[in-house]
């Protein structure tokens, strides 16, 4: 009777519907796990956390204070503190509280992060003086602001020193906005038309042709140019002058009192006095920081703008390589290739092709692309730039190349199936009316099969947009100086090297000077990822979606 | 209309038609077969086919599946090249000239000898886009010109007074029988010699079915139309002749009243009485 029930119970179907639910569930749940973590673990770094002050006793030294966040705390067992020599008291419970303080003030302690045991730590307190610092260098300093100085003299003291502070701040903002637009606008405008100066002397040089009238026109510019930079020389150096002008002299917990100048000072705050919803303007601030800044200090600090735009304009850049070939290559297998053996082992090839491991692909642009093909390349347009390299060098152009051979397979074969797909009676309706093969897939067939394409696409790009292991090799560095589009001509820089997320991801984890610091960057910057990622993909799906509207198959 | 096609064949004076004095004999020849085979690999499909297509007349194929009409409706503007393995042997004349010779320009062929298929196949594209395709593969682009095309086009095709004031809208919101008329206006717009009509209405409801037919009515005094259909009232009630196919050989071909009332092959009276087929 029992087991009849459950035989009936397995050909009813329910067991299998529920193994699918349960496969689906678990996919579902793993994937929204993956992104919380790495959403939680990365958008908390943005967070004012408060600073904690405290005396510290480790037995038989004498007391300090320390101040600095919580970062971490974590139960360890006593007598693993006291195998490492700490003068841990043998008595008392299993485990002991050790914390991770970020203490900052690196060129002070020697290093940003520093463990401390809970029991030694006493008399914490949330004193609302005590203020972080972010700066351009030695990150966050922690302490007290003691008072303000104007070129050496002391403007402001006591409690009217913070407001003088901030607003001495955002001078000091406004200024480093100036030299960086002055350093990077008008001084990289002069420095590229001083280098095109010179590549074009050289290049007369080559062509003998560089005679007395070339080459006084050509000095002619280059005193043009070196008058316009003598003018912002002087710019730059009086606001550098005006950027110095400030300093505050802050006083560490330990009771040292040192002097800052303003010009390393990104902002000051103070979390113990901030309200919820000050907490709240500060966290999105920094989170767009984040999103819209040039990274500081060895990329652990600051934003990753560059690598967002490196990342986004390699994969168009992509797009762009990889549509044509792809179509073209499917075109041809699937509409004039006679179908047989040959076409079989090409289809299969290609589908193969999709498994090579991605750093072989690395490899291979490394050798044939930048070696060999930009080497000619060099050696035919650019022989005035020799021996420097102009695209025998890894760059943007050459790491969009090699993810295009990478993803061609996706395309080919999306087209291929989207090709297949066009009904016979529609190209015959087109031949009939007297158009030729050609003229029917241009009007007919290709624009049918054009959602297909965008699937193929879709697929490239997401697969594209996540590669780091061949990029390393043809052209993405862990920091560009500028960016590969800009207003210099030839304003798009496919030569240019570029900075990719997932090769940031990497280097700001694991080659970083300050990898505790670092940490919550690696997770902030794969969520950036993600989200990068799906927003190329949705923006694809969106115009396949309006693709497929216009050319909806015949449904009857 | 309740025929009893099955024991008696077909009443064609209850069909409404006016009795014709035609003679084939006595027609201008638009197209020629002199015995033509046809072979899918080693499957002969048409065995000795020799017939003349009358100029501005209507001619039905009928026979039973498989018997070969669609096939030799399509040699005639070489659809069947782009079967795989598909062989003619033979030649078709069309104006006296053998379309199945070397250096026969096939897409011109097409645009003088149009097709309208079994299931509508409008291109996605709008109404206009549809009817001046044709047109636009011309290399005939000037707006005015297009214009005419396609009013004049769906007017042939007893369209434009329904689709007049849609005419940018997508072709794939019309209804079925709509759309076989505007795939007949697309074809008619670029002004072909002959019409193939390949079961043009097996797709239909009656009512659509009947637009088409008088449509195919209106049709014929401009175009030489060849029909292949299964529905043997419908040949009975457009055609002028009836060619009747078995296993791919042409059977009996005559005028339409003798070979529905007084056919002179055994094979053509069962099948139009029902007997096979």
């Amino acid at each position: 009777m029992k087991k009849d029930s459950l035989k009936t119970w397995f050909k009813s179907g329910s067991p299998w519907v529920w193994l699918n639910g349960g496969a689906v569930s678990i996919a579902i749940i793993m994937t929204l796990g993956l992104l919380a973590l790495i959403a939680v673990r990365g958008l908390g770094h943005f967070w004012p956390a408060n600073i904690i002050e405290g005396t510290y006793q480790i037995p038989g030294e004498p007391a300090k204070t320390l101040a600095g966040e919580v970062v971490q705390a974590e139960e360890v067992p006593r007598a693993r503190l006291a195998a490492t020599g700490l003068p841990v008291n043998v008595e008392g419970g299993e485990f002991m509280t050790r914390e991770l303080l970020k203490v900052g003030n690196r060129e002070i302690f020697g290093a940003d992060f520093s463990w401390v045991i809970g029991e030694w730590l006493s008399d914490v307190r949330r004193p609302a003086e005590l203020m972080a610092i972010e700066r351009r260098e030695w990150g966050n300093f922690y302490g007290y602001l003691v008072n303000v100085k104007e070129s050496g003299q002391v403007v402001a003291e006591g409690e009217g020193a913070w407001d003088e502070f901030q607003k001495r701040i955002e001078r000091v903002d406004l200024l480093h906005t100036q030299i960086e637009r002055l350093e990077k606008k008008d001084i990289g405008r002069i420095n590229a038309g001083l280098e095109r100066l010179r590549l074009k002397t050289r290049k007369l040089e080559l062509q003998g042709r560089l005679d007395a009238v070339a080459q006084a026109e050509l000095d002619a510019e280059r005193a043009e140019l070196d008058a316009e930079y003598k003018v912002l020389e002087s710019q730059l150096s009086d606001l550098h002058q005006q950027f110095q002008r400030d300093s505050v002299t802050v006083k560490v917990s330990d009771g040292r009192e040192i002097e800052l100048n303003m010009g390393k000072v990104v902002r000051a705050f103070r979390p113990n006095a901030m309200s919820m919803l000050q907490k709240f303007g500060f966290y999105f601030g920094k989170l767009w920081e984040f999103v819209s800044d040039d990274p500081r200090e060895a990329n652990t600090e600051g934003g990753i703008f560059p690598a967002i735009f490196g990342t986004v304009m390699m994969v168009l850049l992509m797009a762009v390589l990889v549509t044509p070939f792809g179509v073209i290559a499917a075109v041809y297998l699937r509409e004039y290739a006679r179908q047989g053996p040959l076409t079989r082992v090409i289809r299969i090839a290609v589908n193969n092709l999709a498994g090579v491991p991605s750093i072989v692909y690395g490899v291979f642009g490394l050798g044939f692309f930048v070696y060999v093909l930009g080497g000619s390349l060099d050696r035919l347009f650019f022989p005035e730039a020799a021996p420097a390299p102009t695209f025998g060098t890894p760059g943007l152009m050459w790491a969009s190349l090699t993810l295009a051979i990478l993803t061609l397979p996706v395309v080919i074969v999306a087209t291929e199936e989207g090709l297949a797909r066009i009904p016979r009676a529609v190209r015959e309706g087109s031949l009939a009316l007297g158009a030729t093969k050609i003229e029917t897939l241009w009007n007919v067939v290709i624009p049918m099969a054009s959602p297909a394409m965008m699937t193929g696409l879709i697929l490239a790009v997401a697969r594209a947009a996540g590669e780091v292991a061949p990029l390393m090799l043809v052209g993405v560095v862990k920091l560009a100086p500028s960016l590969p589009l800009d207003g210099n001509y030839p304003y798009l820089h496919l030569d240019q090297k570029i900075m990719h997320l997932g090769f940031h991801i990497y280097d700001v984890g694991f080659q970083s000077p300050n990898v505790e610091a670092a940490r919550p960057l690696v997770y902030a910057t794969a969520l950036l990822l993600v989200v990068v990622i799906a927003l190329l993909n949705f923006s694809a799906v969106y115009m396949r979606n309006h693709l497929r509207e216009k050319y909806k198959a015949l449904d009857h | 209309m309740q025929h009893e096609t099955h024991s008696h064949g077909i009443d064609i004076a209850a069909l409404g038609r006016d009795k014709q004095n035609l003679r084939l004999a006595e027609e201008t020849v638009a197209i020629e077969v002199p015995g033509l085979n046809l072979f899918y690999g080693d499957k002969q499909a048409l065995h000795g086919v020799s017939m003349n297509i009358p100029k501005q007349r209507v001619t039905a194929f009928i026979g039973p599946s498989g018997c070969g009409k669609s096939t030799l409706l399509r040699c005639f503007n070489r659809m069947n090249d782009l079967v795989d393995g598909c062989r003619v042997d033979g030649e078709i004349n069309l104006d006296g000239r053998n379309i199945y010779r070397k250096g026969e320009d096939v897409a011109e062929l097409r645009r003088r000898v149009g097709m309208v298929f079994q299931k509508p196949n409008p291109f996605p594209k709008s109404i206009y886009e549809n009817v001046v395709y044709g047109l636009r593969i011309q290399g005939i682009n000037k707006k005015r010109v297009l214009d005419e095309a396609v009013e004049w086009a769906l007017k042939g095709a007893a369209l434009w007074d329904e689709v007049k004031d849609r005419l940018h809208e997508s072709a794939l919101g019309l209804s079925g029988g709509q759309q076989q008329r505007l795939v007949i206006a697309r074809t008619i717009a670029v002004e072909p010699e002959v019409l193939l009509l390949d079961e043009p209405c097996s797709a239909l409801d009656p009512i659509s079915t009947l637009k088409v037919e008088e449509l195919i009515y209106e049709l014929k005094s401009k175009y030489t139309i060849v029909i292949v259909t299964h529905n043997m009232q419908q040949a009975a009630r457009v055609s002028d002749y009836t060619a009747f196919m078995y296993m791919g050989k042409l059977i009996e071909f005559g005028d339409t009243d003798t070979l529905f009332t007084n056919p002179a092959k055994k094979q053509t009276e069962d099948y139009i009485t029902g007997r096979y087929g």
